[in-house]
């Protein structure tokens, strides 16, 4: 009963603030799925200028980035809100990972240490956002339990959900995977290294957003 | 060799989030692949990611996770209403969580139907496969 009084409470103070200021729109995912590359690409589209450094080496965002006041307009529709990048989630780190990517075993035990602090921070975040897009790989199998417990996160707190299915630029990618393990979301495939299909990630942002 | 250990749901459902947490999380430290009877709440899923990463160490490089659940999709609604209640009454004991150290599983792989847990009992050994079918409603 108070978990419930607490939701409604949350999500009442969020639509509350959602008019009145920027509303926060997190992007969240497991590592390696994209979701720097959307933010660049989303932040270049509309700002002018990248977000983050991206790497094929998972892990690479350890931080949560926030870019401020972002516009995005379709029409005479006009959507604003702060991005906020955060870092992908897992449940297991292994330095020897990155060794075997290539870094060196000091970087690497460095790289593990601050990814480990970003899990968390991604996870303490969930509750400052008013809308997430779930950004997911394509080309991987969706039936992870990081995915199911961050969309299942997202679904107790009332938070809008958007999925991407990002990479579809890759021949193993397959949107129709990601529609069959999360069929109560609207999946948007998309390449946002290349961007294709990004129009209409606009478009359904706005749906969910606006 | 590979330790499975059974958790009846009553054997967490008087403790705390917390509590359940810790206990989970002491066992798959211990090297123990957990086999939950029902699941945690979603929150209490987040939480568990969140104190594995506290703990990560180079001993210690984080877990997997699963959780086999089967929804009955032709229930009825008052078939539905009837087991969420139930669930808040008494806890989720339907399903089954899958909880195992990251240096011990390798990988688990699910589909709606089944689950495999791919092993390893150390690095660069060629993983084991040990299978686990969801039984239908």
């Amino acid at each position: 009963m108070i978990d419930y009084l607490k939701k409604f409470m949350n999500k009442v103070i969020r639509n509350l603030f959602k008019r009145k200021s920027h509303i926060k729109l997190g992007l969240y995912g497991p590592p390696n799925g994209g979701k720097t590359t959307l933010a660049n690409r989303v932040c270049k589209d509309w700002l002018g200028e990248e977000m983050g450094v991206t790497s094929p080496i998972a892990h690479e965002t350890r931080e949560i980035q926030i870019k401020e006041q972002v516009n995005i307009k379709s029409g005479n529709k006009e959507l604003s809100f702060n991005l906020v990048d955060t870092p992908g989630i897992s449940t297991r780190i292994d330095y020897e990972d990155f060794v075997k990517a290539g870094l060196p075993a000091l970087q690497a035990k460095k790289r593990a240490r601050e990814a480990t602090k970003g899990v968390i921070d991604a996870i303490k975040w969930l509750d400052e956002m008013d809308v997430v897009v779930v950004v997911l790989d394509a080309t991987k199998d969706p039936y992870t339990q990081v995915n199911i417990t961050i969309i299942g996160n997202l679904q107790a707190r009332d938070i809008p959900v958007l999925i991407v299915a990002n990479k579809i630029d890759l021949k193993r990618s397959t949107i129709k995977k990601i529609q069959n393990a999360f069929p109560q979301y609207e999946v948007i495939g998309i390449s946002a290294k290349l961007g294709s299909n990004v129009d209409k990630f606009y478009e359904a942002l706005f749906a969910v957003a606006g | 060799m590979l330790t499975l250990q059974l958790v009846p749901y009553s054997e967490i459902e008087a403790l705390s989030s917390v509590g359940r947490i810790r206990k989970l999380l002491n066992l798959a430290k211990d090297n123990k692949i957990v086999l939950l009877q029902g699941r945690l709440r979603k929150e209490e899923e987040a939480e568990l990611i969140k104190a594995t990463m506290e703990e990560i160490n180079d001993d210690f490089k984080g877990i997997e996770l699963s959780v086999i659940y089967s929804e009955a999709k032709n229930e009825d609604f008052f078939k539905k209403v009837r087991t969420g209640f139930m669930n808040v009454l008494l806890g989720d004991r339907q399903g089954l969580t899958i909880i195992g150290p990251a240096n011990v599983i390798k990988k688990i792989k699910k589909d709606p139907d089944k689950i495999q847990l791919f092993t390893s009992e150390s690095k660069d050994k060629i993983a084991k496969k040990v299978g686990v079918k969801k039984s239908r409603k």
